[in-house]
């Protein structure tokens, strides 16, 4: 009986304890942020998806169509094209398409160039109503930024 | 359990828990046949999201499987991934750089407390307490953020490599981890306060959903459901692997087996996972954290290599047999989630719904994991 009561007792405490710490932390600052109207600002490292990286020499593409981001994706979400132009050595880049409906962002392409011609961008606000929305040309998306 | 079963066969009813169910955390499905409000036999119904990570990862070379691991349990995502990296370079003979082992025992032991404590919100949500969750997902969020900050992603993190880790991490990292770690351990009795001593609690939990240490060895549970049910075994204690036998920690046991120990279990953990990860950070030495001589295409030596790495639900074990190609011949992946639901038909049997309900959400079930 004793028991029973302390029990009722040390119970009811234990709630009032409880309710004691939501009410402490009522009147702290708030921990949220307002989205969208108050951002929180992004990590270096964050992993988006790719974007050609333009040579700050020429204006142009890093791009040497060697292909090895196309075969490192698990996904095959990379489609890369280039021909041979008079004049100048190497592959030329035509095509960079990257299916982003396929993409899991795992950052493998960006680690198997070698001359650095790919990176993650920090676009994250990426909603639409169409596949094709997700269908990035990544190229001209590089020609749009110069 | 005294009126249970007491009316006539033909008298059970059959309800469907899931596969669309708050409860279950995902897509799982278990068949309750029903007498009145207890339970005569619980069937798991597994499938819903079966993906064939198994048989994708023969179908990709072993570094293009790299991402799948983070996307089967999605909450700690690095224990996957050190358990895959780990087997390979067991299969290709890699060696490891030190500072790489740190790295990766830092980041997947914050992945681990993350893990633990999006398991305890939710918990307490399907016991029907919302507010912990939000103070859980406030502490979470400073690890995430601390995550992203050195791999680039919030979730599923694909951040070990064959041969080490993707990025170094930098001062600031050291720094905001150091700042977690103190700030956890000054909330924890906070948690303990708001959540553990509350009565509400204790009475839907203590001598609820019973496991015995017999019917966690029939199943092979293992993690905090075998630890609360006064099983000693931890993987990083036990198969030691990357630098945990240089770590001094405690593994949480309990005795009683019910749905509290379980919850006290990982309570704990969170507070040893904090130890650990103070500890590696005084001791993280310098130097490269990626090995160098690393082939670029893998083609482990034919052989059948295994490996075992302990996540936040318990032993993650990947065995791989290489017949010396670039993809894997077989992958076999041993999750711990499907050994411990297994266990879940034949400890709520005879268990009023409700309890049934706090014993599912005490076994912290992903069930991505469960499905692969």
């Amino acid at each position: 009986m004793i028991d029973y009561l302390r029990e009722i007792i040390s119970g009811t405490w234990s709630l009032f304890v409880g309710l004691g710490i939501t009410i402490r932390y009522f009147f702290q600052p708030v921990v949220t942020v307002q989205y969208p109207y108050q951002t929180l600002p992004m990590t270096p490292r964050f992993r988006g998806h790719i974007e050609l990286v333009k040579d700050e020499e020429t204006g142009e593409t890093k791009c040497i169509v060697c292909g090895m981001c196309q075969k490192a994706c698990p996904s095959n979400c990379i489609t890369v094209n280039g021909e041979k132009r008079e004049g100048v050595k190497g592959k030329v880049l035509t095509e960079y398409t990257l299916d982003f409906t396929k993409c899991s962002l795992c950052g493998l392409c960006v680690e198997s160039c070698t001359p650095k011609a790919i990176t993650f961008s920090k676009d994250y606000n990426l909603a639409g109503v169409k596949k094709e929305a997700y269908i990035f040309d990544l190229k001209k998306r590089l020609e749009a930024k110069n | 359990m005294s009126a249970f079963a007491e009316s006539e066969a033909n008298e059970t009813f059959v309800l469907n828990l899931g596969p669309q169910h708050p409860a279950t955390h995902g897509v799982l499905r278990v068949k309750l046949t029903m007498d009145g409000e207890y339970i005569v036999e619980a069937e798991p119904v597994l499938g819903y999201i079966h993906r064939m990570h198994e048989k994708m990862g023969e179908n990709r070379t072993w570094a293009q499987f790299l991402p799948n691991t983070g996307r089967m349990d999605y909450l700690h995502a690095l224990a996957f991934n050190h358990g895959y990296v780990s087997v390979v370079e067991r299969a290709a003979g890699i060696e490891v750089p030190e500072r790489a082992e740190y790295l990766r025992v830092i980041t997947s032991e914050l992945n681990r407390v993350s893990s633990h404590l999006l398991w305890f919100g939710a918990f307490i949500l399907d016991l029907g307490g919302f507010s912990p969750l939000l103070y859980a997902f406030d502490d979470r969020e400073h690890i995430l953020d601390l995550l992203e900050s050195v791999t680039g992603s919030r979730l599923t993190y694909c951040y070990f490599r064959f041969g080490g880790v993707y990025n170094d991490i930098d001062d600031n990292f050291v720094a905001g981890a150091r700042a977690f770690i103190k700030r956890l351990r000054d909330r924890m009795p906070m948690y303990h306060n708001l959540v553990t001593k509350n009565i509400i609690l204790m009475k839907r939990l203590q001598e609820v959903g019973p496991i015995s240490a017999e019917m966690c060895r029939k199943y092979g549970a293992t993690g905090p459901v075998c630890r609360g049910s006064g099983i000693n075994f931890d993987v990083r204690k036990h198969e030691p692997y990357s630098i945990y036998p240089e770590m001094d920690f405690e593994v949480p046991v309990y005795e009683q087996g019910d749905s509290m120990a379980r919850y006290m279990v990982r309570m704990d953990e969170i507070e040893q996972s904090l130890r650990i990860v103070e500890q590696a950070l005084d001791k993280l030495p310098e130097g490269p954290v990626m090995a160098e001589k690393v082939p670029k295409i893998i083609k482990p030596p034919k052989g059948d290599y295994y490996h075992a790495v302990e996540t936040a639900r318990g032993s993650f074990g990947v065995r791989v047999v290489s017949d010396g190609s670039n993809t894997p011949y077989r992958l076999k992946l041993r999750s711990p989630t499907f050994s411990n639901l297994s266990l879940y038909g034949e400890a709520c049997r005879g268990m009023l719904l409700p309890d049934a309900l706090a014993l599912m959400g005490s076994l912290d079930l992903v069930i991505p994991e469960i499905d692969r």
